[in-house]
């Protein structure tokens, strides 16, 4: 659960668990939007959230479909027509 | 940034203009001990960032050190313009053949530096230039090419000045110039120049005025002056509130969110973009809103940053709703601002569609922004709606109405008292 009010980001645990792709993911984001716990897990940071700049640099650095960017004033995901998990 | 006169005469010192013997005095026994080593006749005047020191009793002369002393306790004491004075210069009495006037000042229009030169100093230069215009003699000069004798020689000598005048005056004016530009100074005058009985000249009294913005490269001349990073040199402190919205633009790197300036209205403004704040600021008063504030918000500023200019204005006593507007952006993301005025009435609990009158930023991402600005159902306007129709539309909805047209009778400061601003 979020309390940002405008954008969501989920992360497949296959990559959330993953230390390179969490590492390459906390460096990609431009607004620090993700962080490595102590052992290396990827970590969303919650209150960056709503600085997401659309960017797409999470998606294109992860395996396709395992990073989603969920705009959650219109509904619409990054990338575009990706199933929103849960709806 | 403005100095005091006797920083003013340091810097004209410093560029090797020369000046009559003085000090500065923070106490009657300083002023009393500066008059000694002076040893004549003196002249005490208030060191204040105000004008009207004369007629405010500011400045006195005195024909001994008891004298000096008396007259800088009384001035120590009094406030001019709404100001204390921070000492008092004790300046000598120098016998005054001829007083000229020397200044540059920097022209907006022309976006180039003007040199003006009069042989009727030791009163306003617009004063000389309305009754005498052919005692004022100006040309604009590069910022790029050195400034050389040749073109202040050239200057003085179209006023008929000769001999050893023209020869004297000549360097004195080069300098100002060049302490002009590598000073990044505004306004550098000296008014009177004085010629002495003896043929010297010496600046009686100065005025300087930097760019603000370049207070970081003249680091090493406000340390020499003793000017610390503290002192905004400001017409007036700035308020609590003010204060705020510097802390909100240093929250973080990203893009311009602050620079604002208190007002008293009920429209709270969130502006910018390329010098649209002062277009927008004056379209406001101009339909007979109230603005509650002037800000400055560009360069694509962080959600964050947004929402906390926009919580400051929105907590602002007495505002009732806020107006975001700027000119067309082009590298600020107006979804970023979208979802930072949003968040900021969220997070205070207040309904955005109700409290954001109008939302006027075209610009890059806009649909996005217009996406989100939807959602919330907040009233906005695209490029089609002019800066003028969107401040209309933002008071008709403050005053039910019946407002567009009147005058703010409350609000007789103009962008020209605010200050220059920094386009963003
Ligand atoms: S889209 Fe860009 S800004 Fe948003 S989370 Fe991904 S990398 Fe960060």
């Amino acid at each position: 659960m979020t309390d940002a009010l405008f954008i969501d980001v989920e992360v497949d645990a296959s990559v959330a668990q993953d230390r390179e792709l969490a590492a390459k993911l906390t460096e990609v984001c431009p607004v620090d939007i993700f962080a490595q716990s102590d052992d290396g897990a990827l970590e969303i940071v919650q209150e960056n959230l709503d600085e997401c700049v659309l960017c797409e640099l999470c998606i294109n650095a992860a395996p396709p479909g395992t990073v989603k960017v969920i705009k959650l004033y219109s509904g619409e995901t990054l990338p575009a027509g990706a199933a929103v998990a849960g709806g | 940034m403005r100095f005091f006169e006797y920083e003013s005469r340091a810097i004209v010192a410093k560029a090797g203009i020369p000046i009559t013997k003085q000090g500065f005095a923070k106490t009657p026994e300083e002023a009393r001990r500066i008059a000694e080593q002076i040893g004549g006749p003196v002249v005490i005047k208030s060191q204040v960032l105000s004008g009207g020191r004369m007629k405010a009793g500011g400045v006195k002369f005195a024909d001994t050190p008891d004298e000096a002393a008396g007259h800088a306790e009384r001035i120590l004491e009094l406030e001019i313009g709404g100001h204390m004075p921070r000492g008092v210069l004790v300046d000598d009495r120098a016998d005054v053949k001829h007083e000229y006037y020397a200044g540059v000042v920097w022209d907006g229009i022309r976006k180039l530096p003007v040199i003006l030169f009069s042989d009727m100093g030791g009163i306003d230069i617009e004063e000389v230039a309305e009754n005498h215009p052919d005692h004022v003699a100006r040309a604009h000069f590069s910022t790029l090419r050195p400034f050389s004798d040749w073109q202040a020689k050239q200057l003085i000598s179209s006023l008929g000045v000769t001999g050893s005048a023209l020869n004297r005056l000549t360097p004195i004016l080069a300098r100002l110039a060049r302490l002009f530009l590598s000073y990044d100074m505004t306004l550098a005058e000296i008014n009177p120049l004085g010629e002495l009985t003896d043929g010297a000249f010496v600046a009686l009294d100065a005025h300087m005025d930097m760019e603000n913005e370049a207070r970081p490269r003249q680091k090493e001349l406000l340390h020499e002056l003793g000017v610390g990073d503290e002192e905004t040199r400001q017409a007036r402190e700035p308020t609590p509130f003010e204060l705020a919205g510097e802390q909100v633009d240093a929250m973080d790197h990203r893009g311009v969110a602050g620079n604002v300036t208190e007002f008293d209205g009920n429209l709270g403004l969130v502006i910018g973009a390329g010098g649209g704040s002062l277009t927008l600021f004056d379209a406001v008063r101009a339909q007979g809103g109230k603005p509650a504030n002037y800000c400055e918000i560009g360069g694509n500023p962080s959600v964050r940053k947004a929402c906390g200019l926009a919580k400051l204005v929105l907590q602002k006593p007495g505002v009732e709703r806020i107006a975001v507007m700027m000119s067309i952006v082009s590298n600020t993301r107006v979804d970023i601002v979208a979802r930072g005025v949003i968040k900021a009435c969220v997070e205070l609990g207040h309904d955005p569609a109700e409290k954001i009158a109008i939302f006027r930023i075209p610009g890059a991402w806009e649909e996005e922004g217009f996406k989100i600005l939807e959602r919330y159902g907040i009233e906005y306007a695209d490029r089609s709606v002019s800066l003028h129709e969107a401040a209309r539309r933002a008071v008709e909805k403050i005053q039910g109405g019946n407002g567009a047209g009147a005058e703010g009778d409350q609000f007789r400061q103009t962008t020209a008292e605010i200050g220059s601003e920094t386009d963003v």
